[in-house]
């Protein structure tokens, strides 16, 4: 009974703001009311802080329930994955057919691991699995903090806590990506109150999510940070890849301010974490 | 008390670097004081690197000077880059080719002594060495010697496994952890500021270093971090670094000093618009028998000489070939 009424509250509120909105101005980008962060000397938006996602799309990015995970015989609900509603607008991935039986293929084998041969390096398993950099936007909604330091010139840096993962966005820049790079080439601009990213040069085997969700180098990824209250910011990505989707499509999640005193951002370093997944089998043998 | 120590030998040493820099440049002294941020804060973003040929210690072919002549600095400098060259013709085809190999992505301004002609980036003591050992524990020499084990094995191309390896070559830790120090290449640093906080960047590996500069306390002792905990405080225009809490794991610390008792104070200053003094101090009285000093100038680059992203441990093929390669050795009888 309790639960029918957390459920409804927040639903009735969103139904009021809607229809409210509906007949004075277009329909709002978030149920938040009207929010003017405070402005820097440059005259724009401090986003400075730590912050995290909560929701599951590190899990999955579409509609998912609650699943067991490999080995339960060992991981018991450790191993275990929660439920999530998903943040793809509209719900579903727009995935070309034989990019949907990738997509399958992924998550079937998401927890297979073969470095034995250089080509085959990246074949199998989820890069998170194996400690590799998350890409964007993977990086946002993976169950861990991440800070962003919005320097005074024209760089802002956003540092992740898993597998320490880094990028600089730079501001206004003009250079197309140099390189393909884990976390791509970041360049930003202000759109009023809003930082847009412009994300490019991502190398192709980052996955979006355990559920096998991919892309290839063709990824083109423009986020969208806009403040909504002190304590929070709304997070839009617009995903395209005109390899695997037959349209551009759209992630939003709200991020949510650390607000604990003196939080910092400390060690996820994971390669030791993996180590023995990808290198045990190359050990010595024991002598007999 | 021994705070106090330190931070007069600092004091030493950044008016040794104030009178070093005066010939060099050619300029009556001036101090330099650099711009500051909105925030009020001396602004020490850019890209910085730090490479150069000058040694850590000073070695024993310049006579015990500290500072050299410009004849002399010239001889060194080219004696260093001899050394240091890989792109040579003297080893004969074998030898010249494996070392022209590694040559392109090697960093150019490493084969360049600092600008103010020092035979040695130590400033303290004034030997310019490393001060001696203190006799270490017996648990600390069995820990040293398992360590030369495995580099040994690592040496002879005969791993057990990837516990072997050192924490750089598995992509674990690099020249991202204090002190920094220069290497053959990827001697970018990226600084960015935001109120309340200085954050460096370094181009190997990816993770940044986030120092907060607002008074908090460290973490509680018993946390501890493979870059260490910082804490930053403005000493005028010098962002002075304290950095406690460190793994305790074989090679986090340099030269394995004691986590227990290790202590890195670093000061960053800009000294002109295009350079920066990077000065640390170590001490650890169960390692060293007295603290020592190091300063190594930073140089701007030029923005557009971008930082690139360093991903190591997503692509460590040789981790991999290392280790079927000493499988196949045991193997095939070529050792046991």
């Amino acid at each position: 009974m309790r639960r029918h009424v957390f459920l409804l509250i927040p639903l009735a509120l969103v139904g009021v703001t809607a229809a409210g909105q509906q007949r004075t101005t277009p329909a709002p980008t978030t149920t938040f009311p009207a929010y003017r962060a405070p402005h820097r000397a440059d005259g724009h938006p401090d986003l400075s802080g730590i912050w995290q996602a909560f929701v599951t799309a590190n899990w999955d990015l579409q509609d998912h329930e609650a699943q067991s995970g490999d080995h339960p015989e060992i991981m018991g609900a450790y191993g275990a994955g929660p439920a999530g509603q998903s943040i793809v607008e509209g719900g579903e991935i727009p995935y070309r057919l034989e990019a949907l039986a990738k997509k399958r293929d992924n998550f079937a084998k998401r927890m297979q691991v073969d470095v034995s041969d250089d080509k085959k390096w990246h074949a199998l398993g989820d890069p998170e699995l194996k400690c590799y950099m998350p890409g964007v936007p993977r990086a946002t909604y993976m169950p861990f903090p991440f800070q962003i330091i919005q320097g005074s010139n024209s760089y802002i840096l956003i540092a992740y806590e898993f597998a320490s993962a880094t990028r600089i966005v730079r501001m206004d820049w003009k250079q197309e990506s140099p390189v393909d790079a884990w976390m791509g080439w970041s360049r930003g601009r202000w759109e009023g109150e809003t930082l847009v990213v412009d994300v490019t040069g991502q190398r192709e085997e980052t996955w979006f999510d355990r559920a096998g969700d991919f892309h290839t180098d063709k990824l083109h990824v423009i986020e969208r940070y806009t403040p909504a209250s002190p304590y929070h910011m709304m997070y839009e990505a617009t995903i395209d890849d005109p390899n695997v989707f037959t349209r551009p499509w759209k992630i939003k999640f709200p991020l949510y301010r650390r607000m604990e005193e003196n939080l910092q951002l400390l060690d996820f370093k994971c390669v030791p974490f993996t180590e023995e997944l990808l290198y045990g089998r190359f050990r010595k043998p024991v002598a007999k | 008390m021994r705070d106090r120590v330190i931070r007069a030998l600092a004091g030493v040493a950044v008016s040794m670097a104030i009178a070093f820099a005066v010939p060099v440049v050619g300029q009556t002294p001036k101090k330099y004081s650099p711009p500051r941020t909105p925030w009020g804060d001396p602004d020490l973003q850019g890209v910085w690197n730090d490479a150069t040929s000058t040694p850590l210690q000073r070695p024993g072919t310049v006579g015990g000077k500290d500072v050299l002549t410009d004849e002399e600095a010239e001889e060194f400098q080219a004696s260093l880059a001899h050394e240091l060259t890989r792109d040579r013709r003297d080893g004969g085809p074998e030898a010249d080719v494996n070392r022209a190999y590694n040559d392109h992505w090697m960093d150019a301004r490493r084969l360049k002594i600092t600008a103010d002609r020092r035979t040695s980036l130590i400033v303290d003591p004034p030997d310019g060495r490393i001060p001696p050992l203190v006799p270490l524990s017996p648990a600390r020499q069995q820990a040293r010697a398992a360590r030369a084990g495995a580099a040994a094995r690592f040496q002879a191309g005969l791993p057990n496994d990837h516990t072997d390896f050192s924490l750089p070559v598995r992509c674990i830790i690099r020249t991202d952890s204090p002190p920094y120090l220069p290497t053959i290449y990827n001697n970018d640093f990226q600084i960015v500021q935001s109120p309340g906080y200085v954050t460096i960047a370094p181009e190997m590996i990816h993770s940044v270093r986030i120092i907060p500069v607002d008074g908090r306390p460290h973490l509680n002792k018993g946390l501890e971090q493979w870059l260490g905990d910082s804490r930053g405080r403005w000493d005028g225009t010098t962002l002075v670094v304290e950095t406690t809490n460190f793994r305790s794991d074989d090679g986090v610390i340099f030269q394995n000093a004691n986590p227990a008792t290790f202590k890195i104070t670093e000061r960053f200053t800009r000294v002109a618009a295009d350079s920066l003094n990077y000065e640390f101090t170590v001490e650890d009285p169960t390692t060293w028998t007295k603290p020592w000093t190091a300063l190594i100038p930073w140089n701007r680059i030029d923005p557009a000489e971008q930082m690139y992203e360093y991903a190591c441990h997503e692509d460590n093929f040789d981790i991999v070939h290392f280790l079927t390669g000493a499988r196949k050795r045991e193997k095939s009888g070529e050792v046991r």
